[in-house]
């Protein structure tokens, strides 16, 4: 657990980035510092490792006053991930990885065989181990910053916009395989973004900095896009939040039509059930590709985006073995979302 | 042994005290010398002020300043002040080794990747290790490149110090043309010229050989099993 307590930071220049936060980080949660840029989040991510020192107040870190240690020792019990990644570009990607094991005084070839299975954890091969960091894309330099913050297998990681230096494509499956690995390892995380969608998309609790170091609201995903604490966060959470709160909903208890009464278009399945397209009246070209499909432990938004895009209006839902045991056209959804708060 | 015989070719001067290997010798020694003690001085002001950002107008300032002193009337000044001896030559040669060596380690530890630097102090680096074991390294092609130019500088540079009575290879310049034995000026001149070349090869040697392939980008993507870069653009992201 990561505790800011009346934590106020001032720069020489008169400027207050932050001012009085008191905030808690669950252990081996992801906690989002998300908000406009010059907004504080930042200041604070970097005052838990003191790479920024707080002008008064006090961070604990599982208990301990992170001021009341050595500023090395303590740096390098905290993962640290940026931006660019900021690899050593004259060192090879396994001695950028073993840096802190380096640092903690471990030997060679413990530190090369942890940072190799490291290396493969994040999903890079072996083989880049003797590679330089000027032979990897982006992204793959990327999955080497946050090897080497889990090198020496910190409680505790800080990642200052870590997936906003790659093309979105990449993003995407930075962010998917990070909260896969988080799943897997548990670490108390904190995460600065300035895109609420990345914020919504990993964290487990969201704080919205606005400007001048304030915090605007404290929630996980659902109660911000759900209950914005005022304009500002509504604004800031954007238009779609109703669509993009969809997410947090589960398609389970979405009421489906068998197979037959898909109207006058037919959904063609193929021997073992699973849905191929769509054919007859009402096909423009006279077949279609089904596109997506779903199951019930899907989001609704998903339903929904399905129903939006299917050539005939009408999400496809599959069982766990990919066959196709039931319809929703979109009025049905539409009815349901209406229906979906009132009392039954 | 006849005029027409090329200075350098006749063997009479190449032994003796006053052959061209004991110039040569000399002039080496008056370099080197020269080169320590700028690096002694040059370097740590130079890491110091690009490490930390203090102090940077003093790194420009003594760099053009430097640069401008004229070597030899810096060394008349000397001799004036301090009398004949080797101790004059050495402080006007050092004070035209020292601005490359400053200028070029600042600049190069100045031009290191910032988001490098703050990845190594957020990971738990002391200062003493990111200067030595990020900076410092990724700086190397420009300090290095520094020193090289400042290696060129007084070795060519350095024949003044036969203007003031000591050995080297100014001797052939200085005692050629007070006999207008033009044969022995372009001698002097040629071995002058040959040592700058192999010096600077000599130091181009040491600077492939320091600098990390990462930095300098020699023979990566010809390593076996193909290039990097031809495997990483058919599927940057899923290797």
């Amino acid at each position: 657990m990561i505790t800011f307590e009346h934590i106020r930071k001032q720069f020489p220049d008169g400027t207050v980035a932050v001012d009085d936060l008191d905030l808690q980080l669950p252990t081996g949660q992801i906690t989002v510092f998300v908000g406009p840029s010059g907004c504080g989040k930042t200041t604070s991510l970097r005052m838990i490792n003191r790479m920024v020192e707080p002008t008064s107040g006090r961070i604990l870190v599982d208990g301990e006053d992170v001021l009341a240690q050595d500023p090395a020792v303590l740096r390098r019990g905290i993962g640290y991930v940026i931006q660019h990644a900021g690899l050593f570009p004259h060192r090879t990607v396994v001695d950028n990885v073993a840096t802190v094991p380096h640092l903690l005084g471990r030997n060679r070839k413990e530190r090369r065989r942890a940072a190799v299975e490291l290396l493969e954890r994040v999903g890079l091969p072996a083989t880049f181990a003797d590679r330089y960091p000027s032979q990897l894309s982006g992204g793959q330099q990327q999955r080497v910053g946050v090897a080497r913050a889990l090198a020496a297998d910190p409680p505790v990681m800080l990642m200052d916009e870590p997936f906003s230096a790659v093309d979105p494509v990449v993003r995407e499956q930075l962010q998917q395989e990070f909260l896969r690995l988080q799943s897997e390892l548990g670490k108390t995380i904190a995460l600065v973004t300035h895109d609420i969608d990345e914020a919504v998309k990993l964290g487990d609790t969201i704080a919205v900095f606005r400007a001048g170091g304030h915090l605007a609201q404290v929630g996980t995903p659902q109660e911000l896009l759900e209950h914005p604490a005022d304009d500002f966060v509504r604004e800031f959470v954007g238009r779609d939040r109703g669509f993009r709160g969809l997410s947090f909903e589960s398609a389970a208890a979405l009421p489906v039509r068998p197979l037959s009464e898909a109207g006058p278009a037919r959904l063609v399945l193929d021997d073992s059930g699973r849905p191929v397209c769509w054919e007859g009246a009402g096909v423009r070209g006279g077949s279609a590709p089904v596109g997506g499909t779903f199951t019930q432990h899907d989001s609704l938004r998903l339903v929904t985006d399905l129903a939006l895009s299917s050539p005939v209006g009408t999400a496809v839902r599959v069982d766990g073995a990919g066959r196709a045991d039931g319809l929703v056209p979109h009025h049905d959804l539409v009815d349901h979302l209406a229906t979906r708060r009132a009392p039954a | 042994m006849g005029d027409d015989t090329p200075y350098l070719f006749d063997p009479t001067h190449w032994s003796g005290p006053t052959g061209i290997p004991q110039l040569l010798l000399a002039h080496l020694g008056y370099t080197g010398v020269a080169l320590l003690c700028g690096v002694a001085i040059a370097l740590p002001v130079g890491l110091y002020i690009g490490h930390t950002g203090r102090g940077s107008f003093l790194a420009i300032n003594a760099g053009n300043a430097g640069r401008s002193l004229p070597t030899l009337g810096l060394l008349m000044l000397m001799v004036t002040l301090m009398g004949l001896g080797f101790l004059p030559v050495l402080i006007a040669l050092t004070v035209l080794v020292v601005p490359p060596i400053l200028t070029s380690t600042y600049a190069g530890l100045r031009n290191v990747d910032r988001s490098a630097v703050d990845a190594a102090v957020g990971m738990g680096m002391r200062p003493w290790q990111v200067l030595w074991r990020v900076e410092v390294p990724m700086a190397l092609p420009v300090v290095l490149g520094g020193l090289r130019s400042a290696a060129l500088q007084v070795v060519a540079t350095a024949t003044v110090a036969a203007s003031v009575g000591l050995s080297g290879l100014g001797r052939l310049l200085i005692d050629g043309l007070s006999v207008n034995d033009y044969g022995r000026v372009i001698a002097g001149a040629v071995v002058v010229a040959v040592l700058a070349i192999v010096l600077d090869l000599l130091l181009g040697l040491v600077q492939r050989y320091a600098v990390s392939p990462g930095v300098s980008g020699r023979g990566l993507g010809r390593r076996t099993g193909g290039p990097a870069a031809p495997a990483s653009r058919v599927d940057p992201d899923r290797l």
